[in-house]
């Protein structure tokens, strides 16, 4: 846990201008007024936090400040901290449910290029090396130039099976083969990998239903979870990308990747906010071991640090 | 909520109609309503603050035209200065004129860079010239096999040599380039981040060996306030010449490209609209302004309707649109033209106010065939004039499409909705916007 924190701290504090150092910057030795409070909203809008959200957490913060008759600027980065924490967990979420049957199945969706196949690299190397479970992937990019080859390398970094077609053929067949494959194979976790896809682009999203309905059929007692991927680096289009990904095949989880650049990752606090879908891992790097379980107590400290 | 900001400040402005001077106060209101637009399509804080005191300078004292309402003029003053700061016109790339002409494609990790190549050889191709592809990026997983395959599709040349570095790589591939009579050289590097130093100075290395004429940064248009970092820091090592805004066929706001305008200074060139390598698109500023307004973008939509049906009937369909005189025989008609154009979702939602007018009225491919099945089950002139259809028509429209008579009601109730739409937008259109003014 320490060392975790200390990886995402280092990455939330390495632009040069430090922005995030800023907020414990900016409180020392000023009272609160509106125009700490508006210092404060800048910092948050910088982090991708957004405008209305922003705005709900300043009010709040003003609001608790008033009550609690706290006037010392310091005070402010614990109120910050404790309303974003809140904002991100908003109840228990295991990651299975007790009495999953075997094999769970994750589909791994979200927009082109924000780090899909990579982040299974990395959750087959978590759940094989740090959980003791038997991972397995289904290559379902038919589509993309070398998405294939792509993840097999994947699947070699990983030590996992992969079950995998040509180029072209159709993604649902795939995750077909790939869930009968899993069952008889007694393995723990499948790890379905899919083609970037533009939530505005209907058909795509139609063939991801089919993906998910073809995986029930191989396997009906399979509990089917489907994770997006959200690139840390985007901005308020993430609450649209969740919310339409959610109305096609549900949304279990987010995985908020490239963290380890100097972006913030703050529209996730307007995501729970809004449609109170919860992170589950953070990506940090491009190598098997640069994720991490989500932390909103360490993911909000970083911020507000 | 508001639809766009023309509305936001159509409401902010009803409150002082009949003062015939924008002043200082009402401006602010207005202001405040503009700087959070920009937000919300992620401007970054600096770059819409600044914007948005330039603006403010600019819009008090002016006065109210009388033939527009003061919101609308506002969102022109907004709208025209965005363009200016997002370049005015379209930028060109670098002329492919010496031999070979280098273009290096450089960016943030997923942003385009590979797509972006391929697309850039095609349209090289197309004018003509040899272009050829070369794989720098010696990290990413099966990096080199996907330029390859991308180089195969458009049979274009692909250059690599496996165990070298990327500049060794680039620098082998002009000298390769030269005796071959190739125009045009396509460097793909790998995708780095900005703060990666090593990574970083790797491409100063390549550009110090191959003197690029064109160095290009591929930005996502989804990308948020980090966008200034970014953009400054690879601006600041490589002297960018151009920025391409990538994934724009999505609906990101696309705010970022601002702020990458912004402080950067160069001017973005290019416009990355999809996943095929014929997905590319000069970047026009001022769809881009209307975008970050959030004013949808009827010229884009009309374009599109011409690439798939002819230029007669696009212009008879906007005509339609904007007169509302768009009735069932229409729909019917555009139905089948709309197929041809790609999912329907993107289309309308290039349309301003178009969400809203079509809540509830999904349109998965089912509702188009069952709304094309209840149209066909109507006379002639039921279509031509749909205010026709009293219980008794419905009821035998219901019967003959197979459909409930709620199906039927469901559907001249959206269908109403939009025409009374198309009339309002039709209205505003006409109401004497200055020419060459498009709020949309
Ligand atoms: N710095 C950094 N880069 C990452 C991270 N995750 C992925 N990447 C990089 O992002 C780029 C895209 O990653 P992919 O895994 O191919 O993304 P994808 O979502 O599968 O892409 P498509 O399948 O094309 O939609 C690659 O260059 C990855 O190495 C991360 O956490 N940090
Ligand atoms: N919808 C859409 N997808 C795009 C566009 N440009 C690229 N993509 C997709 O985005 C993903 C990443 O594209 P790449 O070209 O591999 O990105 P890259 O910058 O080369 O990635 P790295 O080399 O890993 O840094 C792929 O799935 C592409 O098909 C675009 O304009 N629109
Ligand atoms: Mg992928
Ligand atoms: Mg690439």
């Amino acid at each position: 846990m320490f060392n975790s924190f200390k990886k995402l701290t280092e990455s939330l504090t390495k632009t040069k201008d430090n922005i995030f150092g800023k907020i414990s910057h900016v409180v020392s030795r000023r009272k609160i007024d509106d125009e700490l409070l508006e210092e404060i909203e800048e910092i948050l809008i910088e982090a991708d936090v957004g405008f209305s959200a922003t705005m709900r957490i300043i009010d709040t913060v003003k609001e608790k400040a008033r009550e609690q008759r706290l006037s010392d600027g310091e005070e402010v980065i614990e109120l910050l901290k404790q309303e974003i924490t809140e904002i991100l967990v908003q109840d228990e979420h295991p990651l299975f449910k007790p009495g999953d049957h075997k094999p769970v199945v994750w589909l791994i969706v979200g927009v082109n290029g924000v780090g899909k196949t990579t982040t299974i690299g990395k959750l087959a190397t978590y759940f094989s090396t740090q959980e003791q479970k038997k991972a397995m992937i289904a290559a379902c990019d038919t589509f993309r130039a070398a998405a294939v080859d792509q993840v097999v390398i994947w699947a070699e970094r990983a030590k996992v099976d992969i079950i995998r077609s040509q180029e072209g053929a159709d993604p649902a067949s795939v995750a077909f083969d790939a869930t009968q494959a899993a069952t008889a194979r007694g393995v723990d976790i499948l790890l379905v990998d899919t083609a970037g896809r533009l939530h505005t682009k209907a058909n795509l999203m139609e063939e991801l239903k089919k993906i998910r309905r073809v995986v029930q059929k191989a396997n009906p007692q399979a509990p089917v979870y489907t994770k997006l991927i959200i690139d840390g680096s985007t901005g308020q289009n993430a609450i649209s990308q969740v919310k339409v990904f959610t109305d096609a095949v549900g949304c279990d989880g987010i995985i908020v990747t490239k963290l380890d650049g100097t972006a913030k990752g703050g529209v996730m606090i307007a995501v729970a906010q809004e449609l109170g879908t919860q992170v589950d891992f953070i990506g940090l790097g491009e190598k098997v071991e640069d994720l991490q379980r989500f932390d909103a107590a360490t993911f909000a400290e970083a911020l507000v640090k | 909520m508001f639809d766009n900001l023309s509305e936001k400040l159509d409401s902010v402005f009803k409150r002082l109609s009949g003062k015939g001077i924008l002043s200082e106060k009402n401006i602010k209101d207005a202001m405040r309503e503009v700087r959070q637009a920009l937000l919300e399509a992620d401007v970054n804080y600096k770059v819409a603050r600044d914007f948005v005191k330039s603006v403010q300078a600019k819009a008090v004292g002016q006065e109210v035209l009388r033939s527009i309402d003061p919101g609308q003029q506002v969102v022109k003053i907004v709208h025209d200065e965005l363009v200016a700061l997002l370049g005015g016109t379209t930028a060109e790339l670098t002329p492919i004129d010496r031999s070979p002409t280098i273009y290096m494609v450089c960016g943030l990790q997923g942003s385009g860079k590979t797509t972006l190549t391929g697309k850039l050889a095609l349209w090289g191709r197309r004018k003509n010239k040899k272009p050829m592809v070369v794989a720098a990026d010696i990290y990413r997983p099966a990096a080199v096999k996907q330029l390859k395959v991308v180089a195969d599709q458009i049979d274009v040349p692909h250059f690599h040599i496996e165990g070298k570095t990327p500049p060794e790589i680039c620098a082998a591939a002009v000298k390769h380039a030269k005796t071959n009579f190739i125009d045009l050289v396509i460097l793909d590097t790998a995708g780095r981040l900005h703060i990666d130093q090593e990574l970083m100075e790797e491409l100063t290395q390549i550009k110090s060996q191959v003197q690029p004429h064109e160095i290009l940064l591929v930005a996502d248009a989804m990308t948020g306030q980090d966008a200034v970092n970014v953009a400054d820091e690879f601006h600041k090592r490589l002297d960018v010449t151009g920025v391409v805004l990538s994934k724009l066929d999505g609906d990101a706001r696309g705010g970022a490209a601002l702020s990458i305008r912004q402080v950067t200074g160069c001017p973005i060139k290019l416009a990355s609209v999809g996943e095929k390598p014929s997905d590319l698109e000069p970047f026009h500023p001022d769809r881009l302004a209307s975008r970050i307004l959030g004013m949808g973008d009827v010229v884009t939509l009309v374009e599109k309707a011409q690439e798939s049906i002819d230029e007669e009937q696009a212009a008879k369909m906007q005509d339609k649109i904007f007169k509302a005189q768009f009735n069932f025989e229409d729909f019917l008609d555009q139905m089948a033209q709309l197929k041809k154009m790609g999912p329907l979702e993107n289309l309308l939602q290039m349309i301003p106010g178009m969400g809203k007018a079509l809540k509830g009225m999904t349109v998965d491919e089912k509702d188009m065939e069952r709304m094309v099945a209840i149209i066909k089950s109507m006379t002639i002139e039921e279509r031509r004039r749909p205010q026709l259809i009293d219980g008794s028509r419905k009821r035998r429209i219901a019967a003959g499409s197979g459909n409930s008579v709620q199906a039927v009601n469901q559907l001249l109730k959206q269908f109403f909705a939009m025409q009374k739409m198309f009339n309002q937008m039709g209205k505003k259109k006409m109401k004497g916007l200055p020419p060459g003014f498009n709020p949309f």
